[in-house]
């Protein structure tokens, strides 16, 4: 067999039992817990006798294996189960959200990926003259504050103050297309800034790293302009670490978007899961945890393989 | 080891100094009583509210102060137990090397596939959420880092002559561990443990304005913005105190991490 193929049938394989361990992880931490959902339901101060009836109702009193293999197969036919507090169909509820996330999150990919590789390589052709650092010390800034602070000082000067967006970012099916645009203009703007400033450093941190090869530094002693090592040498071989720096900022952007709706009312799994938790809806968490779960390792995944297929030297094999 | 401080080093030390002097001596700094209800609500700031006052009529400087204690308090006691699991569970495996160092590694493998902050939520709904149990919660997801690194670097250092030769000398794994390579692991792991503390200070605050960390009437940085964060659309900017205190310490801290990374270069672990 190729080798191409073997690796990346393996890296899949593993991505897959990723995904059960996962599942079996946030399933087992459920369970392993004091306390459950018939506890969440009634409140601490529930009587035993009502806990008990509750649990046999919900047939929380059947084996925990079970219990995991019938969720787990559910989840495989798309069937999530009930919410506890108001009986809707859990996997309704997230199909909708979940499009909506992904709309946001999609729009903020679409500005900061390209954004983010182009201001790398800018610092690094500028390396440690005036445009690196200043692209450094903004960054450093953008990353040592919390995402919801990033999203409330966006709203206070350019909603508040510049009068430009609303603060709520309110969404509907009846919108057309650009209405939606710009409804989630600030949310996608405080994404891109979060997820920007890590993206920018680690392809200026893939980059340098690259640039201190020999061959780099036989094609500037050959003579080549600083714009042809970089285009001609160092960013063919560079596609590899960038496409894994941009794979996991988005996969980062997944939790980034979890405060991120719920700083702008947002209606996205992010806020679905925040109010479930805070209501101890647990189905309801185990669904979004396990949705959550599955993009990151997907991502992940999509990240890996692609660094594999990107690697000349597996290409041509000896 | 002070002399040829650079700049930014010095800058950051002293400020993280500040941050954990204010922390410690809050009830001392404070002007008023954590929740004591001072004057109006969101009145601007004034001689005797130097920042003004919050959603009930507290005063925010006070709030400030105390918030900064709770958060620097939690995130502290969550990155040193996260390092002590962490790194000793990641030097055993190390040393160890065979199943004890697969089935640790494959178990923080799994844990790591999955993002830290939704974990998190769906531990917190189950469990009450209280100050020791946020810290537990925080600290044992966490320790996945310091695992991986000081593993990293152990390995590497493992099969150095010196080891060989204290483990020939027929030294047990204990002295192993403490003696030889602890004290070469060291400044990878000083400078992991600013970004780690960093990082903590990130995820009370976001765990606090979900609602999901410390609860009220204790006053913590991200619980002063969700309080305060219905002022914003009237153009008042109580909210936004903690972002600069939050943003000024983890800058500070990050400058530390940074110069103590860059003394030793020969052993750079990985970071993030």
């Amino acid at each position: 067999m190729h080798p191409i193929v073997k690796l990346v049938s393996q890296r899949f394989a593993l991505g897959i039992l990723l995904l059960f361990g996962a599942s079996a992880l946030i399933f087992g931490l459920t369970e392993a817990l004091p306390g459950d959902a018939a506890q969440a339901v009634l409140g601490q101060s529930a009587t035993p006798e009502a806990l008990a009836n509750l649990r046999e109702e919900m047939g929380l009193n059947r084996p925990a294996l079970t219990r995991y293999f019938e969720w787990l197969g559910g989840i495989v036919q798309g069937d999530l189960g009930q919410s506890l507090t108001n009986k809707l169909d859990i996997a309704e509820s997230i199909g909708k959200r979940l499009g909506n996330t992904l709309f946001l999150a999609c729009a903020a990919a679409v500005v900061s990926v390209p954004l983010a590789i182009f201001l790398g390589l800018l610092a690094v052709r500028y390396r440690n003259r005036w445009p690196d650092k200043l692209i450094s010390a903004i960054t450093l800034t953008t990353v040592s504050i919390p995402e919801f602070l990033i999203g409330y000082v966006v709203i206070y000067f350019i909603s508040v103050k510049l009068g430009w967006f609303s603060s709520l970012a309110m969404i509907n099916e009846t919108m057309s297309f650009g209405q939606k645009l710009n409804a989630i203009a600030l949310p996608a703007f405080v994404l891109t800034l979060v997820v920007l400033a890590q993206m920018m450093r680690m392809t200026r941190a893939a980059i340098l790293n690259l640039m201190q090869s020999a061959y780099i530094e036989t094609a500037e002693l050959k003579g080549l302009s600083n714009f042809q090592v970089i285009a001609r040498h160092a960013f063919p071989n560079a596609i590899s670490p960038i496409v894994n720096v941009v794979m996991l900022n988005l996969a980062y952007l997944v939790v980034g978007v979890v405060v991120v709706e719920v700083v702008f009312v947002y209606p996205g799994m992010g806020q679905y899961l925040v109010d479930s938790v805070t209501k101890r809806d647990v189905p309801v968490v185990l669904a979004c945890g396990v949705v959550f779960a599955a993009v990151y390792i997907g991502l992940n995944m999509v990240a890996d393989i692609v660094s594999i297929l990107a690697n000349p030297r597996l290409r041509h094999p000896k | 080891m002070m002399k040829n401080i650079p700049i930014s080093a010095a800058i950051g030390l002293f400020f993280t100094g500040l941050y954990f002097f204010i922390a410690f001596a809050a009830p001392l700094i404070a002007p008023y009583g954590m929740a004591e209800v001072v004057g109006d609500v969101w009145e601007p700031s004034s001689a005797e509210h130097l920042l003004g006052t919050d959603n009930i009529g507290r005063d925010l400087l006070t709030r400030m102060i105390y918030g900064g204690r709770t958060t620097i308090f939690i995130a502290a006691a969550a990155t040193i137990l996260s390092f002590v699991t962490g790194t000793s569970l990641g030097l055993l495996a190390a040393v160890m090397g065979g199943w004890a160092d697969q089935a640790l590694s494959r178990m923080v493998d799994l844990v790591m596939s999955i993002p830290t902050l939704i974990l998190a939520l769906v531990i917190l709904a189950i469990v009450p959420v209280t100050v020791p149990i946020l810290i537990l919660v925080m600290g044992l997801l966490d320790a996945t880092r310091p695992y991986r690194l000081s593993r990293s670097v152990a390995v590497d250092i493992n099969v150095m002559d010196y080891v060989e030769a204290a483990k020939l000398r027929g030294e047990g794994r204990r002295w192993i561990i403490f003696r030889e390579i602890l004290p070469n692991a060291l400044s990878p792991l000083v400078a992991e443990f600013g970004l780690r503390f960093i990082f903590m200070v990130l995820f009370i605050s976001t765990l606090s304005f979900l609602g999901l960390g410390v609860q009220p009437p204790l006053a913590d940085w991200g619980g002063i913005v969700k309080e305060n964060k219905d002022g914003i659309v009237y153009g008042i900017g109580a909210a936004l105190y903690p972002a600069v205190a939050i943003a000024t310490l983890a800058i500070s801290v990050n400058l530390v991490a940074d110069w103590v990374l860059n003394r030793t270069t020969s052993l750079k672990g990985g970071r993030g």
